[in-house]
């Protein structure tokens, strides 16, 4: 082989010519941005609806803040672990609706069933199992998690209204039980913020995070250094059955007093995704934040509720919804493919 | 063909420390290896080459523990042993570099070199640990990375080839897989990652199988070299005792035999042309 005068020099260039990892480095920091992003556009949303309206800082709208807030922000940290390990649960509002009416099922609608603590803990376990059925149909049978979820959603509907009779049940109120899981004021955003920053702490500092996002991001390399892929799918599962079955808790529990067949469904498992989604969860898989998911609820939060004590009607408010996924959905595109350059170049 | 070899695995002086026997894999009605068998001694290099397609990554995948062999058997220092996954090769010492070097983009270059064997203290990650290890790793083979909180997204082909290797040869590993490792690098990073095979075949501790396209590097790092075709093993030779022509002509053979069987091709193409 010959080499030219000048090759040599280029090989030996040719590294410190590449500024290796700069763009990377802006592609994090801009995206790390874009989670502030979020709340920023929230602290202006409250800004504007707390000067527009004096009655939004008034205790009890921010209570019916909290409440929208809490029970979206729970299934969406259970759905970032979903999305980001490359699945998603559809599933999750109907499962919200069903534990509920087990839990008042077992108890008893006068409390002459079992323990309320054990008949909480069943209806959990069977939350649990909600989840793990999602998970292996999805995982064993392949079925994309899309269409499995899409047929619990129907079944575990069918399921409530068997139960419940089209109506709601009273949920129990006496003890101190029912207060800690949503009877008292500020128990379900205790809940939430709790929920939120552990999960969000098992995301980014624990194995189980780490290869969470490892099976979203490259499912065959995470195989072939040994991660369970399955297992870790399956895990995050459940993770969302139980926090959607918990959310359905405490929401009855605290706003309500009681626990419609009807409640959450639909609307709120695609309330919660698109807080996820607004957030910042990449929709293919591999990075997400849960506090992102919790900020993208608190900003759905305020504006449906803006929306409402400034007397503009709920279907507007559907409309903005719309339009917030679809920006955060370009913004994501966009990002992805800004860090596709970077790694090219 | 006659199958050339210079030695069988019963007169071999050591008991080998990894050794496929007879080893045939099948997915549904297609045959990847027919009964190949294969070994390699305690701190020997042997050099696995072949056509693509040939099986190579096939019978990688099966020594570490990825895939399950149809028929035959591995063993591990005259062992026979059933490795049922990664984690139970891994448990044995045996690290593999793969083809796709089973990176994760969108994690940082130290968490990828701790993939699933990441420190902890309870449950939570010893991410400064992982930094400083990252570091020390990196600056040993001589690779340059900007910053260990780079992700892996970001970085070069051959940058990202030398963490699929770091993590590997950084371990306790007794048993290196390495299925073409210097495929992506230029000629400067693979220099660096042949050179680090050279000092692991000097220390003699760890036994490397090597895959490359690349027959000088073969001859370069390798003690031995295995020639895989459609699935089995045909020639297993000394380095010392064959020679780089004599493997590209091996190889040449199958393609003038491919050729030989097809002699009416190019004839649609060229009538279309003069259509044309």
């Amino acid at each position: 082989m010959t080499v030219g005068s000048s090759a040599p020099v280029t090989t030996e260039d040719a590294p410190p010519k590449r500024p290796p990892g700069r763009w990377g480095l802006v592609g994090n920091r801009v995206l790390r941005v874009r989670e502030l992003s979020v709340l920023v556009v929230v602290i202006v949303l409250i800004v504007y609806f707390g000067l527009a309206n004096s009655a939004f800082f008034t205790s009890s709208n921010i209570q019916n803040v909290a409440d929208f807030f809490s029970s979206v922000a729970i299934i969406a940290t259970g759905e970032v672990f979903l999305l980001v390990c490359g699945e998603i649960d559809l599933s999750a509002g109907m499962t919200f609706a069903l534990v509920p009416v087990i839990m008042v099922s077992l108890n008893g609608e006068d409390g002459e069933g079992m323990p309320l603590w054990l008949s909480l803990l069943i209806s959990l376990i069977f939350a649990a199992v909600i989840g793990a059925f999602n998970g292996v149909v999805s995982q064993y049978l392949r079925l994309p998690s899309f269409i499995t979820t899409l047929g619990t959603l129907y079944i575990l509907h069918g399921i409530s209204l068997t139960i419940a009779g089209s109506t709601p049940l009273p949920a129990p109120e006496d003890g101190l039980l029912p207060k800690i899981f949503g009877g008292w004021t500020w128990a379900e955003l205790t809940w939430t913020v709790v929920i939120v920053i552990v999960m969000q702490i098992v995301l980014t500092q624990t194995r189980w995070g780490a290869h969470t996002i490892a099976t979203g991001a490259n499912a065959l390399g995470a195989a072939e250094s040994g991660i369970r892929v399955r297992q870790i799918k399956i895990r995050a599962f459940v993770l969302t059955s139980v926090l959607a079955g918990l959310a359905g808790v405490l929401d009855g529990t605290h706003i309500a007093k009681s626990f419609d067949p009807n409640a959450g469904g639909s609307d709120l498992m695609f309330s919660a995704i698109a807080a996820a989604v607004i957030g910042g969860t990449a929709l293919l898989g591999g990075s997400g934040t849960v506090v992102g998911a919790a900020l993208g609820a608190l900003l759905l939060a305020v504006l449906q509720d803006g929306f409402n004590i400034q007397g503009i009607s709920a279907t507007t408010f559907v409309i903005v919804e719309g339009a917030a996924i679809l920006i955060a959905m370009t913004l994501n595109v966009y990002f992805t493919r800004f860090r596709a350059r970077a790694k090219v170049e | 063909m006659s199958i050339q070899t210079d030695q069988t695995p019963n007169t071999a002086p050591a008991v080998p420390a990894i050794e496929a026997r007879h080893v045939s894999k099948s997915f549904g009605s297609v045959t990847a290896l027919r009964d190949v068998s294969l070994h390699v001694d305690k701190g020997e290099v042997l050099g696995l080459i072949g056509d693509n397609g040939a099986g190579k990554s096939t019978l990688i995948k099966i020594l570490t523990g990825f895939q399950q062999p149809t028929r035959g058997e591995v063993l591990l220092d005259g062992q026979p042993v059933t490795l049922g996954s990664v984690r139970q090769a891994r448990d044995h010492g045996i690290e593999t570099v793969f083809q796709d070097l089973a990176l994760i983009d969108t994690l940082p270059v130290y968490m990828n070199l701790h993939l699933n064997k990441e420190p902890r203290s309870g449950p939570f990650l010893r991410k400064r640990r992982m930094r400083l290890n990252a570091r020390r790793y990196l600056d040993d083979i001589g690779i340059r990375i900007a910053s260990v909180n780079d992700e892996v997204a970001s970085l070069s082909g051959g940058q990202r080839q030398a963490i699929a290797v770091a993590r590997s040869v950084y371990s306790n590993a007794r048993i290196l897989l390495l299925d073409e490792p210097l495929a992506a690098m230029g000629a400067k990073e693979g220099g660096i990652i042949l050179d680090l095979i050279s000092l692991l075949r000097e220390q003699g501790e760890v036994s490397i199988i090597l895959i490359a396209h690349n027959y000088t590097q073969v001859f370069d790092v390798c003690d031995r070299v295995n020639l895989l075709q459609h699935g089995e093993i045909t020639l297993d030779k000394k380095t010392t005792e064959t020679s780089v022509e004599e493997l590209l002509d091996l190889v040449a053979n199958e393609y003038r035999r491919g050729g030989a069987l097809a002699g009416d091709r190019g004839r649609l193409l060229n009538e279309s042309r003069e259509l044309g």
